[in-house]
């Protein structure tokens, strides 16, 4: 009887912490609909910052995220295939295996310290391309892995094949195997844009955020996240309102990046 | 063709190890004028731009300001000087150097080695109130509370989320019927994808306020933080945990099922014991986690160099300071802000590589 008791009340406090966990996520959600909505006009995304809008930090997020990406995707990917075509089982493979996942799990913001060292103090002031490297950097074990990963699951007699019929190695990677890796691989690199869409912290002292369109990257550029962590802290309600407005839109998207992610890889297992 | 691709696929993957080797090396050199002048000594040293008075030779005032006009005319060129020669020892280099000069001038006296010693180190900041100050001074900085902070809010968190994340992950793998397990562990792993600066944001105007009116004390706070930090890490945390015990064959349960065991001893005594490692891997990657994080803190911890004598009080944490302060410093505060996430780094790296190596290894 006490067994099936202690059993129950295991069973329920086990319950208890999902729905916690679940409360957690309504409790941020709701939040963030209800201080954002209030202040989301179409104003807002026909002006900058300096006008109160948020179009330049917008663009500006979308801008530094996307070049890291540009540039991020082709080398993890090349890096993905050598680990798992070329390097794999060797020692080299397997060490850079490790070093990506430690760099995976590295702070932030220890990242941007470091793109501040290498970068902004030779330019002497922030600007777009610091923060651009900074979410390469953030961005790039990400790819790996997962290239890494998707690339492990395509089965062994499909290289074979192509091996066989007399196609070069190169070939076959690009025409079979990453073919068949494909939607593994984007969602993936869904999941990883939409991760440094939301960083803030390597971008704080690398790009700045600017209250003006950013016209160059090799100036203080305008940052999404950066600039709602300057508003969130202002005294002025409408600044801190604005900030709730692009909280919400960050978040937004950030979350439809990922549940499309997720959705692309549900469709394939039909 | 086939070779350069190989070469193009083997370069890019060595872009990790370098970008990591050239993090550790640029962080230490950075660093290095903060090492070199407070050693291990950084980490127990409480204090952050505390102006520390050091006892200082006799030496006749008049001297003293000659001698600083001196130092003033001969530093730029004893700097260029080690510069170029890299020595390993800028400070001792300089002194020596600004010695011969002061020698060479037929002008011989007591030269205050601290006094060099500071105008080396502030350079840009007030090197001529400085040389005009006659008792010699260096500012100290420590990275001792800081540390503390980031490990007691560290502690906190796991406290929080721990228990919570081990519920869910049982919940979602062992309780749960299919459907919902898929409803809910999505909608964890949502919680997961929040920007870390929403939580910030959230904590600051609504939880924040909440706990201080449950627990007393500031809103924003070591406790404040701590949880918080919890809370974005247990989603993390539960789904590796539930990866983990999902590991647990069937057939192992199934027996002891078999045998007459409820629900919880099959969890107490089959699947923990067989995915412990995996579980184990996962709490101290997610620790490593709330260690660096910086953007759910910084809104939150208060952001003043103050040991927490109670958890309601503020306090700070190393990636906050190094959020807070990096704009304005310069000089031996930089590099002294180096120092600090150089710590961090190399802390959060040996975490992380070690629950890989020792916990997470044998996973398929």
């Amino acid at each position: 009887m006490m067994r099936l008791l202690i059993n129950k009340i295991a069973i329920l406090l086990s319950t208890a912490m999902a729905v916690l966990g679940l409360l957690f996520l309504g409790w941020i959600l709701i939040t963030l609909i209800i201080k954002g909505s209030a202040s989301l006009s179409p104003y807002i995304f026909t002006h900058d910052l300096v006008n109160d809008g948020i179009r330049n930090l917008l663009w500006g997020q979308f801008v530094l995220a996307g070049l890291a990406s540009a540039i991020g995707i082709p080398v993890g990917i090349m890096a993905g295939i050598y680990l798992q075509e070329y390097g794999n089982h060797t020692r080299y493979a397997s060490f850079i295996r490790d070093l990506s996942d430690v760099m995976m799990s590295a702070p932030s913001i220890v990242i941007g310290t470091f793109i501040y060292a290498i970068i902004v103090v030779p330019v002497g002031h922030t600007n777009g391309w610091a923060g651009i490297a900074a979410l390469f950097v953030m961005m790039l074990p990400i790819v790996v892995r997962t290239t890494d990963d998707m690339l492990s699951l395509v089965p062994i007699e499909l290289r074979e094949a192509g091996m066989a019929i007399g196609a070069p190695k190169y070939h076959v990677i690009f025409h079979i195997i990453l073919k068949a890796a494909k939607v593994g691989i984007m969602t993936g690199l869904i999941l990883a844009f939409a991760r440094i869409m939301g960083e803030t912290a390597p971008l704080l002292y690398t790009s700045g955020s600017s209250i003006y369109m950013g016209s160059s990257l090799s100036e203080t550029y305008p940052s999404m996240t950066v600039s709602i962590y300057n508003l969130a802290t202002m005294p002025d309600e409408k600044l801190v309102g604005l900030a709730w407005a692009a909280a919400l839109i960050l978040t937004l998207a950030v979350l439809a990046l990922n549940l499309l992610g997720r959705f692309l890889i549900k469709e394939k297992r039909l | 063709m086939e070779k350069l691709f190989k070469i193009l696929t083997r370069i890019s993957a060595s872009f990790v190890f370098v970008i990591l080797v050239a993090t550790v090396i640029v962080l230490y050199l950075t660093a290095r004028p903060a090492i070199e002048e407070f050693g291990l000594n950084f980490i127990i040293d409480s204090r952050w731009g505390v102006v520390e008075t050091i006892e200082k030779n006799v030496v006749a005032i008049g001297d003293a300001t000659a001698s600083a006009q001196h130092n003033n005319s001969t530093d730029p060129i004893a700097n260029s000087n080690t510069d170029s020669s890299g020595i390993d020892n800028p400070t001792h280099a300089n002194t020596s150097l600004a010695d011969d000069v002061l020698s060479s001038n037929d002008d011989i006296r007591a030269v205050d080695d601290f006094s060099i010693n500071y105008d080396d180190l502030d350079i840009d900041v007030d090197s001529e109130s400085a040389d005009t100050d006659d008792a010699s001074k260096r500012t100290v900085y420590g990275g001792a509370v800081p540390i503390i902070g980031t490990i007691f809010s560290t502690i906190i968190a796991m406290l929080l989320a721990i228990p919570i994340a081990m519920g869910i992950a049982v919940f979602l793998s062992e309780i749960a019927n299919d459907f919902i397990a898929s409803i809910i562990g999505t909608a964890i792993e949502l919680l997961a994808a929040i920007p870390s600066i929403i939580y910030g944001m959230w904590a600051l105007f609504y939880f924040g306020p909440f706990i201080a009116s449950i627990f007393g004390g500031h809103s924003v706070s070591l406790l404040v933080a701590g949880l918080v930090l919890g809370i974005m890490v247990l989603p993390f945390m539960a789904a590796l945990s539930r990866d983990a015990i999902n590991t647990t064959p069937h057939v192992l349960k199934e027996s002891a099922y078999a045998m007459g065991a409820t629900k919880f001893e099959v969890i107490k005594d089959i699947i923990f014991p067989y995915a412990k490692a995996g579980i184990i891997g996962s709490i101290i990657i997610s620790l490593g986690r709330a260690m660096g994080e910086t953007m759910a803190v910084a809104f939150v911890i208060g952001g003043i160099f103050k040991f927490a004598h109670h958890t309601t009080d503020p306090t700070i944490s190393v990636p906050v300071v190094l959020a807070n302060n990096f704009a304005e410093s310069s000089g031996m505060s930089m590099n002294a802000l180096f120092y600090l996430s150089l710590i961090l780094f190399m802390v959060s790296v040996i975490t992380i590589f070690s629950a890989k190596y020792f916990f997470l290894r044998k996973q398929p």
